[in-house]
């Protein structure tokens, strides 16, 4: 059971940045009020960052030269299918793994 | 969550009833908790560390990208800042539940508001909407009951994950995409019709920013920027 101290140093600061949403509110709820503008940008953030990520994951960086993971890409298909299909998070994460295995497996 | 609305007598309202109605959340917590140990044990954590990881920062969509961070060694400032801006949407959930809990203790509130997710605002926000009476007991047994499903699932994936030496045969490293491909549509499932194309054109601009910035810029800097540069063209287009 070893806990790297940089590790440690880093998850803390997450949760403290991740607690300070969550209860700010709870504190404060009869004052708060955001500009309706802050909330609708906050609201396509998760699309924008999701989408972000999943093209992160199949850019390769090689300086200021990038390449396609053919490999990812090709995974990701099914199971953005599987995604829409069954809107289940499980089901698609499954789906997902076993696409990547398969392909993994064939070429 | 129950379908239907009954009247619910003030008694009946206790930490064991929060408890029941977390249930029908749990397959998704341990699924998701399970994918996010091993994601974890598969970025180098160690079981302590993904435990600890699950225990503090309790957010599946962050501890997945902080998991994505460590792993391409990006500096500490931009795990916290990403980690900040990933979650900053909970001031949403718990601007929308917190009115409802006023009447008790500040030290309460901030135990309610440490433990809100996703998946225990929705839970409670229904019964608001549906004005079923919730109170403390409740909302603890709501919360706890989703807390400790959480660690154990995590911890039991990390140990999943150490078991299999290399998981990249497997395909599980693959498991961290695979989550936010579900994450996205499910974002979009909500979303009226009208709102829909917009939010497909949103896509197309963060994927072509994604590959431009991408040349330019460490590949986490790249994230932020198109993210913040979407959520922007998001707010200029939608009138």
């Amino acid at each position: 059971m070893n806990v790297n101290l940089t590790i440690l140093f880093i998850i803390m600061g997450c949760a403290i940045v991740t607690i300070i949403p969550r209860i700010t509110p709870f504190i404060l709820i009869r004052n708060i009020k955001l500009p309706k503008i802050i909330i609708k940008w906050l609201s396509f953030i998760p699309v924008c960052i999701f989408t972000a990520l999943i093209v992160d994951s199949f850019i390769v960086q090689e300086g200021s030269i990038i390449s396609i993971d053919w490999f990812v890409l090709a995974a990701i298909l099914p199971t953005l299918i599987v995604a829409i299909w069954t809107k289940s998070l499980s089901l698609t994460v499954i789906v997902g793994i076993l696409s990547m295995a398969a392909i993994r497996l064939l070429f | 969550m129950s379908g239907q609305v009954k009247p619910i007598k003030e008694k009946d309202v206790t930490f064991i009833q929060g408890v029941k109605d977390c249930i029908p959340t749990l397959i998704g917590y341990i699924s998701i908790g399970i994918a996010a140990g091993v994601v974890g044990a598969s970025s180098n954590l160690s079981i302590a560390e993904v435990t600890i990881l699950s225990a503090l920062v309790y957010a599946g969509a962050s501890q997945f990208i902080i998991c994505a961070l460590l792993a391409s060694a990006s500096p500490i400032s931009a795990i916290i800042l990403t980690t900040f801006i990933v979650n900053f949407r909970h001031l949403l959930l718990s601007m929308t539940v917190a009115p409802t809990f006023t009447i008790y203790s500040s030290i309460k509130n901030i135990g309610f508001g440490i433990l809100l997710t996703d998946e225990t605002f929705g839970v409670a926000s229904t019964k608001i909407a549906n004005r079923q009476y919730i109170n403390d007991k409740w909302m603890n047994g709501l919360n706890v009951t989703a807390y400790v499903s959480w660690i154990i699932s995590c911890m039991l994936g990390a140990i999943f994950g150490k078991w299999i030496s290399n998981p990249e045969p497997f395909g599980l490293d693959f498991s961290l995409t695979a989550m936010f491909v579900a994450l996205l549509i499910l974002q979009l499932q909500h979303q009226k019709h009208s709102k829909l194309k917009l939010y497909l054109s949103l896509i197309v601009y963060v994927v072509l920013f994604m590959i431009i910035l991408s040349m330019l810029m460490p590949s986490y800097i790249a994230i932020l920027i198109s993210t913040i540069i979407g959520a922007t063209i998001g707010v200029i287009q939608d009138k």
